[in-house]
């Protein structure tokens, strides 16, 4: 257990993976689950466990050594053997006093909001990975996404603390005792945690409106089962990496409005409006409040950064003009097994991406963009902020649309959109020369057939634009029984009136026309009896 | 019966066929399109019969020839399977191709009606074109045959310099052509006629051996669309209404057909016809750079899980390509699909243009797998529905989900139109390998996030899928 020494020196043996208890008071979340114990295993490395580091999430130290963890009695312990530390919270100073040089630590850290905690890490000379620096935008990194998996545990709970909060029933019901109303509920922000509180109270029966400045998301919100709610103003509000910006003071006022009409009509409020970097935008002030009606809820997920509520006291649930206000920061902590699950999952991708041979040794390329981008302190040197990815993602993806959009007008009726004058003007004039050619050279029987022909060729172009083309196969089916038609020329060669005049060589003709009618008849009675064949297939 | 009741009867003919082609527009009226059709031919080939141009002695034989034919397309038609739908209809394209042939010698030998002067120039023009045409069908449909059924390899055959070749055959058919019109007496025309018939058989056989197995859509409605010019052709040299009319429907409906196939690929006529892939040159190096390697992991699933990823889903999309025709899966298919909607869970099919190996061949396996047809849509019709769907199935495609079309400009399908699947919640790729489609085409669909594959038969994962389903 005290082999920290060798595992310096030597990169091809395994590493080891330590999970310390987490001492932030009230934190229960622990950053890896049994279940992935066994997950990290297979990829080659050791894992090392704190005596009771999973117990407030329901963990026993038992179910992780059943999953091939070694426990490690004291925190002391842990850091010393360990040479990767999955943690949940940012470490203490106490903790990074237990650091060593050469070892990674993978967790929360939120080096702008921590600048001392990032000098004391870079003198301890490790390599820090913090999960909150992830570049979003990358499709790839989705699976590592923490922040992501965390949001949507915290907007589940957020709904229900107000539930619990919230003295009724969330659906509407009918009951002998009477007609309950659904309760209302607003949400404020429909980034992640907001997306998974509008499922979670859409699925409790209540009515769910939502806002978010950034109007894409209005779609999503719609899914789940909300309404969402405009501002009367135009702005587009995506700031990048996911997140809002700041929006203009027009569109605040506008919004503010919004939202003391809401606060009026609504039950609970759940708010989840962040700006990164930022002090949570002051979203509902104490006037909303006092609008609301008594035994309303708000729910204040922005309590950490200040709140989005005037009146949130982060940490606790306060009751203030008859409404309750939940600030609760610790929402992905109350449901512990769940959000270390999660957690402990969106490490075991990390690992993955960081161990590709599989043979129990990280390899931190800053070659790659997400790691690159998670990367704070590489062997005690800064690496934060990362340089911003270039923004390829979204640009080349709308000009194929558009593309496609214009082809697509192509597709149901035969020209799409008039052609360019000159065009038309070239093939009309090689019409026109064609036609003056045949009328000049051909006689005049030739001419009455030309006729019908080109007449007949429109007729076909028209008619066949028309076929939905879930009928094509029957259509060439169609097409090619009566083109059997051509059985005509072989009828009147078989034996004509003229027969035998001439020096026509009667027997030869014969046979080729009894050939040809034996051929096109196949092609006849196959071609109509297997377009019925089909046709009778479709139904509704 | 008269000269004149006669043309009057070819005329209600011509009428029914238009009617026929114009009841195919939706599936309601389709079935009165094709009593049209029937009505049509019968009227036609009895006003032939009794009319001004067959002596009464004739009509035993023409009986006779009709009973042998017709029983022999009846069973065809009755025995065909609808995975076989394509080699069928290019078998029936090259017997049009032959009979055009036949007709068209039988006329340059006919000595009965002697033509004049420009009269004769025209016919014998006629009779040139008209076998020149039904040969390439003729040998041309076969060869699409032996493709389709897989008695060909459909790997396309590329000669070296074959634009060259089709050329100088082109010049040399020209040539012979004047020779034949210049010719006083059949015997002396017999020759170049017979040489350019070999030729256009040669060209028929050339032009599609260079087409490979994706592009059999283009090439069977481009023949489709040749049956019907030589059906035109030989009214020229008959000097019969219908045949043209007729002739000229078909032709046109091939060519629209060919039409929309070469847009679903985003590739232009001649490019397809010129036979390989493309204009330039092959697309396969570009495979190898690294820069073009598609990043991150193919995550493969068992039945079991797509079993559960369909279960859990509110809107499906199947999207089904021509491993679904391979492994006759449609049965399978529609079974999921009942047991899916029982469950609440909405599922439609996407149906991409070019799917499969002829115009439409998709809807007829799922119209024949009795999945009801209002739910099958088209790609314009389903593609913005994506985004909202939770699980998009791809059932043996590849080229026509590959978001490279949209994305790489380099890509050789680029600017395709595709079915996008990768905006779906989670897309599940069936196939049996990871090897590329027809286009040679590596698919970063494959290693998206949210897409997973399921490796194996379609036909037998599907029946796991099912299975697993219903437990």
């Amino acid at each position: 257990m005290t082999s920290g020494a060798s595992t310096d020196t030597a990169a091809a043996t395994p590493q080891r993976i330590g999970i310390p208890r987490e001492i932030f008071p009230g934190e229960k979340r622990v950053a890896t689950v049994p279940d992935v114990v066994t997950k990290l295993a297979k990829l080659g490395f050791g894992v090392v466990v704190e005596a009771g580091a999973g117990e407030q999430a329901d963990l026993s130290d038992d179910a992780y050594r059943e999953a091939g963890a070694s426990i490690a009695g004291s925190a002391a312990e842990l850091w010393a053997s360990a040479d990767i530390v999955f943690k949940v919270r940012p470490p203490t100073t106490d903790e990074v006093a237990l650091m060593r040089p050469g070892q990674t630590l993978i967790g929360f850290v939120w080096p702008a909001q921590n600048p001392d905690l990032m000098q004391q890490l870079a003198a301890q000379k490790v390599t820090v990975l913090a999960i909150d620096c992830l570049p979003r935008t990358l499709s790839r990194a989705q699976k590592m996404d923490a922040l992501t998996s965390m949001a949507g545990v915290s907007g589940y709970r957020a709904v229900v603390e107000a539930a619990n909060a919230f003295g009724r029933f969330f659906n509407g019901q009918i009951t002998a005792a009477g007609k309950v109303p659904p309760a209302k509920v607003f949400i404020a922000g429909a980034g992640v945690a907001g997306l998974a509180a509008i499922g979670a109270a859409a699925s409790l029966g209540a009515i769910v409106r939502a806002n978010d400045t950034r109007a894409e998301v209005a779609d999503q919100v719609v899914s789940l089962g909300g309404e969402f709610v405009k501002v009367d103003y135009e702005e587009e509000g995506s700031g990048g990496g996911g997140y809002a910006k700041v929006m203009s003071e027009g569109f605040q006022a506008a919004q503010r409005e919004m939202y003391a009409q809401q606060a009026r009509e609504v039950d609970i409020i759940i708010t989840t409006a962040l700006i990164p970097g930022k002090p949570a935008p002051k979203l509902i002030t104490a006037e909303m409040v006092k609008s609301m009606k008594p035994g309303s809820v708000i729910v204040d997920m922005a309590a950490e950064q200040g709140g989005n509520c005037e009146l949130t006291e982060p940490g606790k649930a306060v009751v203030k003009h008859g409404v309750t206000i939940v600030g609760y920061t610790d929402l992905a902590s109350r449901m512990a097994r769940q959000s270390s699950t999660l957690y402990g999952t969106n490490l075991f991708r990390l690992t993955e991406e960081l161990c590709k041979t599989k043979d129990g040794v990280i390899n931190v390329n800053m070659g790659d963009d997400a790691i690159r981008g998670l990367t704070v302190i590489k062997d005690g040197e800064i690496t934060w902020p990362a340089p911003p990815l270039a923004p390829a993602a979204p640009k080349p993806a709308a000009k194929p649309a558009a593309a496609a959009a214009e082809k697509k007008g192509g597709h149901g009726h035969g020209s799409s959109g008039p052609l360019p004058a000159k065009t038309l003007a070239i093939v009309f004039g090689l019409g026109a020369l064609a036609f003056w050619a045949i009328g000049t050279y051909a006689p005049a029987a030739f001419l009455g057939h030309f006729t019908v022909f080109v007449l007949a060729c429109f007729i076909g172009y028209m008619v066949v634009w028309n076929v939905t083309p879930a009928l094509h196969t029957p259509l060439m089916s169609v097409t090619n029984a009566i083109s059997s038609i051509i059985v005509i020329g072989a009828l009147v060669q078989i034996l004509p009136p003229e027969a035998g005049t001439n020096g026509r060589p009667d027997g030869l003709i014969h046979w080729m026309a009894f050939a040809g009618i034996v051929l096109t008849a196949i092609n006849m009675f196959g071609g109509f009896a297997v377009t019925r064949r089909m046709l009778d297939m479709f139904r509704k | 019966m008269s000269s004149s009741l006669a043309t009057v009867a070819y005329l209600g003919a011509a009428i029914l066929f238009i009617l026929s082609l114009g009841g195919l527009s939706n599936p309601e009226t389709s079935r009165r399109g094709n009593l049209y059709g029937v009505i049509g031919m019968t009227l036609a080939v009895l006003a032939t019969i009794f009319g001004p141009r067959v002596a009464a002695a004739g009509v035993p034989w023409i009986i006779g020839a009709l009973v042998i034919g017709g029983s022999i397309g009846l069973y065809a038609a009755k025995t065909v399977k609808m995975t076989q739908m394509p080699e069928l209809v290019a078998l029936m394209h090259s017997l049009v191709g032959l009979a055009a042939c036949l007709v068209g010698f039988a006329s340059y030998v006919d000595t009965s009606i002697q033509y004049t002067g420009a009269e004769k120039a025209i016919h014998e023009v006629e009779i040139y074109v008209g076998i020149l045409i039904g040969a390439v069908t003729f040998s041309g449909s076969l060869i699409a045959f032996g493709k389709l059924n897989g008695k060909i390899g459909g790997k396309p055959l590329l000669l070296p310099a074959r634009h060259w070749l089709n050329l100088i055959a082109l010049l040399v058919v020209i040539w012979f052509g004047g020779e034949f019109v210049r010719a006083e007496s059949v015997a002396d025309g017999m020759t170049p006629l017979i040489i350019m018939t070999v030729l256009a058989l040669l060209f028929g056989i050339h032009m599609v051996m260079a087409i490979g197995g994706a592009d059999m859509p283009v090439v069977v409605s481009m023949l489709n669309s040749y049956s019907g010019w030589a059906a035109a052709a030989t009214g020229f040299m008959l000097g019969n209404d219908l045949l043209i009319v007729t002739g000229a429907l078909v032709g046109s409906s091939g060519a629209i057909l060919s039409y929309i196939m070469c847009n679903a690929m985003n590739r232009n006529f001649i490019s397809v016809i010129a036979g390989g892939f493309g204009g330039g040159a092959p697309a396969a190096p570009k495979a190898d750079g690294a820069a073009a390697e598609p990043q991150g992991e193919v995550v493969p699933v068992a039945a079991a899980e797509t079993a559960e990823l369909l279960r859990d889903a509110k809107s499906v999309i199947i999207v089904p390509g021509y491993g679904m025709a391979v492994a006759q899966a449609q049965h399978t298919v529609n079974e999921i699909v009942k047991t899916l909607r029982e469950k609440g869970v909405t599922v439609r099919f996407g149906i991409h243009p070019v799917a499969g190996r002829m115009p439409g061949h998709m809807n007829v396996l799922l119209a024949e797998a009795k999945v009801p047809y209002d739910i099958v849509l088209e790609m314009d019709e389903i593609n913005d529905d994506f985004p909202d769907t939770d699980v998009a199935m791809v059932i043996g495609a590849n080229d026509i989900v590959n978001p490279a079309a949209q994305d790489d400009p380099t890509s050789p399908i680029a600017g395709m139109p595709v079915l996008e699947v990768w905006k779906a919640r989670t897309s599940i790729v069936m196939k049996r390998s990871m090897a590329s489609g027809y286009a040679g085409v590596d698919n970063p669909l494959f290693y998206k996030d949210n897409n997973r594959m399921l490796f194996g038969d379609a036909k037998k994962m599907l029946d796991e899928v099912l299975v697993a389903l219903k437990g």
